[in-house]
């Protein structure tokens, strides 16, 4: 199913994607200039996927990423600067500097952060709409995990738990054909994640993640079931991770052959092929948005650089374990003196 | 209300009290509601509170542990049951990896104000699966508070103490001390964790310990007291954060320390303890005893009722190690 965009959600759609796109081209190259320490997970080829959902949503709703999270982050609004500070591990980080490119948690944007134990964030985004569900909100709360992490017990107790106890939640696979080296097709007992819904009782369907306004309208379509009914959905879309697995990632269990055709359904080319088809976007107004969104981009990586050195200390980081307070002062106190002696 | 109560009662009180005053406080857990779960600690819960506020659950230790994560992520105030203290090895990936670093990993920005309820022990005739005692294990990751009472007051003012805090705290409660007695204090009786309580004073020998080896201790400070040994009991009522400078000034004024628990040695919580006082100057050059420690036996708990009593320090092992240690 698909729909077509307005001009002004189709610049808009355009924009997210390629922030996302850029957001990661950035970061492959501070790893490989060794700027960044640690590892990173790039979602190259997903862009649709983030676009089409973050347009799709409420900006009320609560999302639960995955260790794959900047797309995501990027497309809820985000600042880049605070992202690319949080990478380099620097006080002006999102999380300053105590999460990393997998823990980008942004409560102003209804970002609950990631969980990096796949398929962990799921059951907390179930309890997450638990909560949305009892304060009598309208909002969901939206479980994001992978082809790989589908596997996973936790995600099967969390599907039985929210239908049983009928709660608004999306449950969102994000199927990018791998999970690391590991192909869906070999790791799967159903040709698609999206079968498994009836065995939930639960409404779910599979969408062209390549394709933002599909993406989009499944999302609309999805929610809306789910504000009205109060009962979860699982909705699967279907992508490729363009880029390796994580930095150092050569892809040797897929081939050449197969990253080529799907280059040629790289989401930002189809939609922008699309809105030239239609009119909404010629080639130089793309390379003028482009060229905007890489100098913004690149702009916040240089300044979060800049800022790279400016790290929280040891001492101020106790005071993150508890809650501040009475008992927890002296909790923190001990900490720091026990760090000191 | 009646002047002594069981520490099920207890916990039952601190419960009801919670439910009544905050409304973002849930119970989740399995067969918690018109059942009373599995040790009828909410036994009548459901009656004045139903369904809204006591979410019984689907056999899924790892997904309502995460639930709860959620939850308390968002305000919500949820007190888990974990139906056998043992399904802890089910829950610790929430526990561990998500509940204890929320705060952290999230700078603040999240807390996670949720109190996991944990019937533990031996003593039961349960089998190996159902009778440990695994706080030691959990006792190794910060963010999480750790409180293990031994008496129905304990019970019932560190539960709503734990309920009110706003990070995770894992409550042990263990299973032999459901039926013990003991006075409660009212409404407003509210502990402070990571405080100990000195259950009995005496002069020749500090023995710590917490949950229900604390009791043994007692029993064993009786009998010693006949002997004309007088040993402090102290209970430390919380694991994490320990209220050190309760156990170094008791030790300071002894000289000796016994520290005593029903989990295995290798491991335990007693090295901590004991770590805390040797390595303390003033208390280390106050000894006039080697540290000893006396704790569960290193094997699996057994079913035969004899072996089961056995693995754990008895009245009288505490009283042998304490004569020797005024003797030595
Ligand atoms: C519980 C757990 N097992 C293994 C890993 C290591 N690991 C990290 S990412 C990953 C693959 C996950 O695949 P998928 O869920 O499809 O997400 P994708 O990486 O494709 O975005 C694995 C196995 C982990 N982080 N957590």
């Amino acid at each position: 199913m698909s729909i077509g965009f307005s001009s002004r959600q189709a610049v808009e759609a355009l924009t997210i994607m390629l922030r996302s796109r850029s957001f990661e081209r950035q970061v492959e190259g501070l790893f490989a200039r060794k700027r960044m320490h640690g590892t990173t997970h790039l979602a190259i080829g997903q862009e649709a996927v983030h676009a089409g959902m973050a347009m799709g949503l409420s900006p009320s709703d609560w999302i639960v990423p995955t260790h794959r999270c900047h797309g995501h982050t990027i497309a809820r609004g985000t600042d880049p600067y605070e992202m690319f500070s949080e990478m380099f591990g620097s006080r002006t980080g999102c999380c300053k500097g105590f999460g990393g490119s997998m823990h980008m948690t942004d409560v102003a944007h209804c970002n609950a952060g990631s969980s990096a134990v796949v398929a962990s964030g799921v059951p907390i985004a179930v309890g997450i709409a638990l909560a949305l569900k009892r304060s009598g909100s309208k909002s969901i709360g939206v479980a994001i995990f992978g082809d790989g992490a589908s596997s996973r017990g936790a995600i099967h107790e969390a599907m039985n738990l929210a239908t049983v106890w009928k709660l608004p939640v999306l449950f969102f696979c994000e199927n990018n054909g791998y999970g690391m080296s590991a192909p869906a097709g070999r790791a799967l007992s159903v040709p698609s994640v999206s079968d498994r819904g009836p065995s939930y009782s639960m409404e779910s369907s599979s969408v062209d993640g390549n394709d933002v306004e599909a993406v989009y309208a499944s999302i609309r379509e999805a929610c809306e079931y789910i504000r009205s009914t109060s009962r979860p959905f699982l909705l699967e879309a279907h992508t490729y991770r363009q880029c390796g697995h994580s930095k150092n990632d050569a892809c040797v269990y897929r081939t050449r052959d197969e990253e080529r055709r799907w280059m040629e359904r790289c989401p930002i080319r189809l939609f922008k092929d699309k809105m030239i088809k239609r009119g909404q976007l010629d080639d130089a107004r793309y390379e003028s948005l482009k060229r905007a969104v890489d100098a913004e981009i690149a702009e916040a990586a240089e300044r979060a650089a800049r800022d790279a050195d400016d790290s929280i200390s040891l001492d101020e980081a106790f005071s993150y374990v508890y809650a501040p307070g009475k008992g927890n002062a002296r909790l923190v106190s001990e900490a720091v003196r026990a760090r000191l002696a | 209300m009646k002047d002594v109560v069981t520490y099920r009662e207890a916990i039952r009180a601190a419960l009801a009290e919670e439910l009544r005053r905050d409304p973002n406080v849930v119970l989740i857990g399995e067969d918690i509601g018109k059942y009373g779960g599995c040790f009828k600690v909410t036994q009548g819960l459901w009656d004045e509170f139903g369904a809204d506020r006591i979410l019984e659950t689907p056999v899924s230790e790892e997904g309502f542990s995460g639930v709860a994560v959620g939850a308390a992520m968002m305000g919500m105030r949820p007190v888990v049951e974990i139906m056998y203290g043992d399904f802890l090895t089910l829950v610790s990936d929430q526990l561990v990896n998500h509940a204890a670093k929320t705060r952290f990993m999230s700078a603040g920005q999240l807390g996670c104000p949720l109190v996991y309820r944990i019937p533990t022990g031996s003593g039961t005739g349960h089998g190996a699966q159902h009778t440990q005692s695994l706080e030691a294990m959990f006792s190794n990751i910060p963010g999480l508070k750790i409180v293990a009472p031994s008496s129905p007051r304990d019970a019932k003012a560190l539960l709503k103490a734990s309920i009110r805090d706003d990070d995770p705290v894992l409550f042990f409660e263990h299973k032999m001390l459901y039926s013990a007695l003991g006075p409660v204090g009212d409404e407003s009786d509210v502990a402070e964790i990571g405080k100990a309580d000195i259950k009995h004073v005496g002069g020749d020998v500090t023995v710590i310990s917490y949950s229900r080896a604390v009791e043994t201790c007692l029993e064993a400070s009786d009998m010693l007291a006949v002997e004309g040994v007088g040993v402090d009991v102290v209970d430390l009522c919380s694991l994490r954060p320990l209220d050190v400078p309760t156990i170094l000034a008791s030790v300071r004024k002894t000289g000796r320390a016994l520290v005593v628990h029903d989990a295995p040695a290798f491991g335990g919580f007693g090295g901590e303890v004991i770590a805390s006082i040797v390595g303390d100057p003033e208390t280390f050059r106050a000894l006039k005893a080697p540290v000893r420690r006396l704790c569960g036996k290193e094997l699996p708990v057994p079913f035969n009722a004899e072996l089961e009593r056995a693995i754990v320090p008895s009245a009288e092992e505490i009283v042998s190690a304490v004569t020797s240690m005024v003797a030595g």
